[in-house]
């Protein structure tokens, strides 16, 4: 039994952690919110070089070749210095349809300038409010162009590839969707910032006017392949919305020892005592629920799937839980622009909703463990 | 990361696995799978005799008390092998709940402050099942505030050196049966709360003890009230030295809040399997999106317990003490059964009422209603844990408080101000 990482890893995330802490500073946070360019390129060069961008990508295409465990920590240290970087985009999720549905020419072609950092990712799902279906996927390719509007698409203003879930082909249902690969600086491709609750990690609208684009595993395959991806990047979401969930636990907690009022500390107070308390016990169960999600990655278990839902679940209840609760002890203050208590809570709620909506992954979880109990009945 | 055992590991659990087969007491088995809840549920013979005959046989075997040392009637074993044991047990480990009190607490406790010859003549019983004991600590007037407890124990006259006990106990589980009790008095009402208690062990049949069993709020009588009325007891039943009863006592709270690699049961895999076959509008109400809702919530509860034990027994498999987190097993199981009970019973519709053998799941969500009130109190209310949460893990300050360093005699208690 072990449910732990192992002394290298957690090394490797000390690491992290030391680079993040010097280079991922509150101002660099608030660029992208204070109108400056829309992501930390700067950081985003140093986490290449470090090689935290290619970590779990094999050696043969640009990487360091480790394993998605070292993967799962760099985003707890991402999520936890909320990171204004595209790694989400580009690493959990492009980098990972690349490994996982790619022919051998396009990941030659793209895992490195991913791994790299010269390139970023992103994938091109959503089309309009609610939760995704195939039947809402309106953008279609012909003879390898694509036409059509994906909105919103996150990192969508800064990628220069996108992985787009198009119509394709004579299927139905899930069967009618196909992937495709499209150069975002090439012809036919235009793209617009949205405005958004977390411009710290930026979301765009691209629209497609016969762009070329070139398939991503097979015909059809294209909602499966997305599902297999999306469970995979929400594990490692997850470790990020852990990461951000502590750190507003423990922002909250110093504020608690440091703030008097009725002469004493309010963290003396059970009213606060036990507001905290509770944040931690959320972040606890998520962390753990989190570890599991870690071993399924790695271990590439068939328990993937219901182990994804179940950390993506509790991990988000745990961030906004201790995002929003951490403005509370903060009082008034906390709900100030100058205090960093609302980039957590913005992140908070941003993640929630990336990679489909709570209430999506509620409903995954339980689907998958009714077919895994109809398996073992 | 792997849930893998080690070799020896899995050496040790091939040896327990194969003794269990063996030796269990498989007439029992399909009592014990529908057990109720928070008992053994046997019926077909006295539970305490079926409860004392297991712990008899594993003891003979070497099986008892795991990890206490062999001179005192334990196994000599290692922490994680506790834990492996206890997986292998299984359902038959419920049997032995009566001498969960003596093995958790009471036992620990002797072994940290009784003296050599003490611990040679009480430990290998309780290890055996054949004496019980149970813990006398809390009090009408201290329950939470555990140190607020009044009965009294004070020097005989004669010269003997013997203690007088007066006063009452409440809360104790398994006082009618138990051969044994750890006793917490207050010897100085002078000294702050805290300062002026001391800590014996009794025999439960020493003359001037009564015990009367409390009717719970769901019908059970689990718990009794334990008067002393001038009991006798010599002063080398005496543990730790007189006033350094609160010390001692935190010895046996620390053993009763280190229950390793918790997954304490929050009901959750009987209620997806009752939400299979529960229809909500004509369909499976694992259907419905609400139901799914809820669902997922308390399924990543259970989950989430389930892993965070899993990570004390990886640090325990290691050599390494388990962390704080820890500590959140009951407090998240005891409000998380009573939220799947309420709703469980919802999705009975108004039948949800009945609780009989018509009700679903042999009642088993009627029962963990009316049990899980006292989940969220007993050893520790929801409250005293967040604020062990916050004050031991969080570093929080303790709060302000209005009865430090007053003799005790001087504190407002309820209906004396």
């Amino acid at each position: 039994m072990n449910l732990d990482f192992s002394d290298d890893q957690k090394q490797l995330q000390d690491q992290i952690r030391r680079y993040l802490t010097e280079k991922c500073t509150p101002a660099v946070v608030r660029s992208g919110l204070e109108g400056g360019e829309p992501f930390a390129r700067d950081l985003y060069r140093g986490l290449a070089e470090m090689g935290v961008l290619g970590v779990a990508i094999p050696e043969a295409y640009g990487g360091v070749g480790l394993s998605h465990l070292e993967l799962c920590l760099a985003a707890e240290e991402l999520g936890r210095a909320l990171a204004p970087v595209p790694v989400a985009s580009s690493i959990y999720l492009a980098a990972e349809f690349l490994l996982q549905a790619g022919t051998e020419a396009q990941k030659k072609a793209w895992l490195p300038r991913l791994a790299s950092g010269e390139a970023v990712g992103t994938f091109a799902f959503v089309e309009g409010q609610g939760r995704m279906t195939p039947d809402k996927i309106a953008a279609a390719v012909r003879d390898g162009r694509l036409t059509g509007a994906k909105s919103p698409v996150p990192d969508g203003d800064i990628a220069d590839l996108a992985i787009v879930a198009a119509r394709s082909g004579a299927g139905r249902g899930e069967m009618a969707i196909s992937l495709f690969l499209v150069d975002l600086n090439g012809p036919g491709a235009a793209r617009e910032t949205l405005t958004s609750i977390d411009p710290t990690r930026s979301q765009a609208r691209l629209v497609f006017d016969g762009a070329p684009a070139e398939r991503l595993g097979g015909e059809g395959e294209g909602w499966a392949i997305a599902s297999q991806v999306m469970d995979r990047a929400a594990i490692l979401m997850a470790f990020e919305q852990v990461g951000g969930a502590d750190r507003a636990l423990e922002m909250a907690r110093d504020y608690a020892l440091d703030r008097m009022a009725f002469g004493r500390q309010i963290g003396s107070f059970q009213a606060i005592k036990h507001m905290l308390a509770d944040m931690y016990v959320s972040a606890t169960l998520a962390r753990s629920n989190c570890y599991y999600g870690a071993w399924a990655l790695a271990s590439g278990s068939s328990e993937l799937p219901v182990a994804a839902a179940t950390a993506r679940v509790s991990a988000t209840q745990a961030f906004q839980h201790c995002a929003k609760n951490n403005i509370q002890v903060h009082g008034g203050m906390g709900f100030t622009w100058a205090f960093d208590c609302h980039l957590f809570y913005r992140r908070s709620n941003a993640l929630a909703l990336a990679l489909g909506s709570l209430s999506t992954w509620e409903d995954l979880l339980i689907e998958r463990l009714r077919g895994a109990n109809t398996q073992a009945a | 990361m792997d849930f893998e055992d080690t070799s020896e590991e899995a050496a040790f659990r091939a040896e327990a696995r194969a003794w269990i087969q063996a030796n269990a007491p498989k007439h029992l088995e399909a009592e014990l799978k529908r057990a109720g809840f928070a008992s053994s549920g046997i019926e077909s013979e006295d539970p305490l005799a079926a409860g004392k005959a297991w712990q008899k046989k594993k003891a003979e075997a070497g099986w008892a008390c795991l990890n206490w040392p062999k001179e005192y009637g334990g196994g000599a074993r290692s922490p994680i092998e506790r834990v492996i044991w206890g997986q292998e047990e299984g359902i038959y480990g419920a049997l032995s709940s009566p001498l969960i009190i003596g093995h958790g607490m009471c036992g620990p406790t002797v072994m940290a402050w009784a003296s050599e010859d003490h611990k040679r003549r009480l430990l290998p019983p309780l290890a055996s099942g054949e004496e019980i004991w149970c813990q006398l600590f809390s009090e009408p007037a201290g329950g939470s505030d555990l140190a607020g407890l009044r009965t009294s124990a004070v020097k005989a006259e004669d010269g003997s050196g013997d203690w007088i006990i007066n006063g009452q106990k409440i809360w104790t589980s398994g006082a009618q049966y138990s051969q044994w009790g750890l006793l917490i008095t207050r010897t100085n009402p002078d000294a702050p709360k805290h300062k002026g208690l001391t800590m014996f062990f009794l025999s439960m049949s020493t003359p001037g003890i009564e015990v009367r069993p409390i009717k719970q709020a769901n019908g059970q009588s689990g718990f009794n009230e334990v008067y002393f009325t001038d009991v006798r007891i010599p002063d080398d039943q005496r543990l730790g030295a007189v006033g350094q009863g609160w010390e001692v006592s935190l010895t046996t709270l620390m053993n009763e809040r280190l229950s390793i690699g918790s997954g304490m049961s929050t009901g959750f895999p009987e209620l997806f399997e009752f939400c299979l076959e529960a229809e909500v509008d004509g369909r499976p109400a694992v259907d419905d999106s609400a139901v799914r809702s809820r669902l997922a919530q308390f399924a990543v509860k259970q989950s989430g317990l389930k892993y965070t034990g899993m990570r004390a027994i990886t640090a325990l498999s290691k050599g390494e003490t388990p962390g704080p987190e820890n500590s959140i097993g009951k407090l998240v199981a005891g409000a998380t059964m009573q939220e799947l009970a309420m709703f469980a019973l919802d999705l009975q519709g108004q039948a949800g009422v009945v609780q009989d053998e018509s009700s679903p799941m042999n009642a088993r969500f009627q029962q963990i209603l009316m049990r899980s009130p006292a989940t969220r109190i007993e050893g520790g209310s929801d409250e005293i844990l967040r604020n062990i949460i916050g004050e031991r893990v969080l570093g929080l300050p303790g709060d302000i408080r209005v009865d430090k360093d007053v003799p005790f005699r001087d504190i407002p208690t309820s209906g004396r101000k």
